[in-house]
C-alpha cells in the first residue's frame, strides 16, 4: 500500500470514527494541538487502526507519534 | 432499543436484574451451563412484551467472551449495557484454602469482569455511551468469614469499576457498584433459620434481602437519569455494612 493510500485510510478514520473536519487532516497536523484529540481519542484511533489494518502496535511505538504524518508512517512500516 | 448483556442472568440476582432490565432493553442472558434456565428467562422477558436473548459464556475464558460479544454484535450492533454479575464461590477457611480455590474464584469474579468490560469498551468509546455495573458484595467492603478469596475478587471489582469510571468518564460511559447483602438465592441456600435470625439481628430493615431489591438499584443505575452517577459503590443490603 502507497503513503497516500494511508493517508486516506487515516484521514476517513479520523473524520468517521471522531468526527474530526476532514479539512483539518494534512500529513503535519498535531494530533493533541491541531485535532484537539485527546489521549483516549488517540487510543481510540490506534484501536480503529489495529482493526482496520489487521496489525498490532506497541504502545512504546506510538510514544513518539504526535502528529498525523508519524502515524501515517509508523502504519506504513507495518503493513 | 439499546442491549443489555447479563452475565450469569439465568439464576439468583442476575434473572431478576435480567427481569427488569427487560422493561427498557434488549436483554443477552449469559449463562454458562443452565442454558435450559436461561431460555426460561428470556422466554420470560418476552412473554412480558420485552426483547431478549441468550448466549453462552465463561467469562473466566476470554476466548469465550470474545465469541459471546461478536455473536451479541452480529445481532444486536452492540453492547451498551454491561451487567457483570456472574460469579461463583470456593468458600474454605484461609489456612485450609487451596491454591486453585483461591485462583478459580479469583480467575472468574475479578478476571472474568475485567475480560468482559474490555471487550465492551471499545464499542462503547466509538458510541460514546455505554454502562457498566458490577454485582460486588457487601463482603468484598467488610470481608467474611470463609471467603477470603470472594471477598478479595468483590473488592477487587470495586477498584476495577472506579478506574474504568476515570478513564471513560468523557464518553459518557459510567461504571458503578451494587454491593448485595444477604440476598434470597441459591448462592445463599445453605443457610438455616437460625443462621437465617442471626443475620436479620444485624440489619436495620429486619427481612433477607430479595433478588429484585438488587435488580431495582440495577435498573435505575442503567437509565438515562442516573448518568452523574459515577464510581460509586451502592451497598443495597438492609443496613448491614452501615
Amino acid at each position: 500500500m502507497e503513503t497516500n493510500e494511508v493517508f486516506e485510510k487515516v484521514k476517513g478514520l479520523f473524520v468517521e470514527d471522531l468526527g474530526i473536519e476532514e479539512s483539518k487532516v494534512t500529513m503535519d497536523a498535531k494530533l493533541e494541538e491541531d485535532l484537539e484529540i485527546d489521549s483516549l481519542g488517540i487510543v481510540e484511533v490506534v484501536m480503529a487502526f489495529e482493526d482496520e489494518f489487521e496489525i498490532e502496535i506497541d504502545d512504546e511505538e506510538l510514544a513518539d507519534v504526535t502528529t498525523v504524518g508519524q502515524a501515517v508512517n509508523l502504519l506504513h512500516s507495518k503493513i | 432499543m439499546k442491549t443489555a448483556f447479563v452475565t450469569g442472568g439465568s439464576r439468583g440476582i442476575g434473572k431478576a436484574i435480567a427481569i427488569e432490565l427487560g422493561n427498557n432493553f434488549h436483554v443477552v442472558v449469559g449463562y454458562s451451563n443452565s442454558e435450559d434456565k436461561a431460555n426460561d428467562v428470556a422466554k420470560d422477558i418476552i412473554s412480558s412484551g420485552g426483547s431478549a436473548s441468550t448466549v453462552r459464556v465463561d467469562i473466566s475464558n476470554s476466548e469465550s467472551v470474545d465469541e459471546a460479544f461478536t455473536s451479541i454484535e452480529k445481532d444486536y450492533t452492540s453492547v451498551d449495557v454491561l451487567i457483570n454479575n456472574a460469579g461463583v464461590t470456593k468458600d474454605n477457611i484461609l489456612p485450609r484454602m487451596k491454591k486453585d480455590e483461591w485462583l478459580e474464584v479469583i480467575q472468574t469474579n475479578l478476571t472474568g469482569s475485567f475480560y468482559t468490560s474490555q471487550r465492551a469498551i471499545k464499542p462503547m468509546m466509538k458510541n460514546k455511551w455505554g454502562r457498566i455495573i458490577f454485582i460486588s458484595s457487601v463482603v468484598g467492603i467488610s470481608g467474611n468469614q470463609g471467603q477470603a478469596n470472594y471477598a478479595a475478587s468483590k473488592a477487587g471489582l470495586i477498584g476495577l469499576a472506579k478506574s474504568i469510571s476515570k478513564e471513560m468518564g468523557s464518553r459518557n460511559i459510567t461504571s458503578n457498584v451494587v454491593a448485595p447483602g444477604y440476598i434470597e438465592t441459591d448462592m445463599t441456600s445453605f443457610l438455616d433459620d437460625q443462621n437465617k435470625e442471626n443475620i436479620i439481628e444485624q440489619l436495620s430493615i429486619k427481612r433477607i434481602g430479595k433478588p429484585e431489591d438488587i435488580s431495582n438499584v440495577v435498573s435505575f443505575l442503567c437509565n438515562e437519569e442516573s448518568e452523574y452517577i459515577t464510581g460509586q459503590v451502592i451497598p443495597v443490603d438492609g443496613g448491614l455494612s452501615t
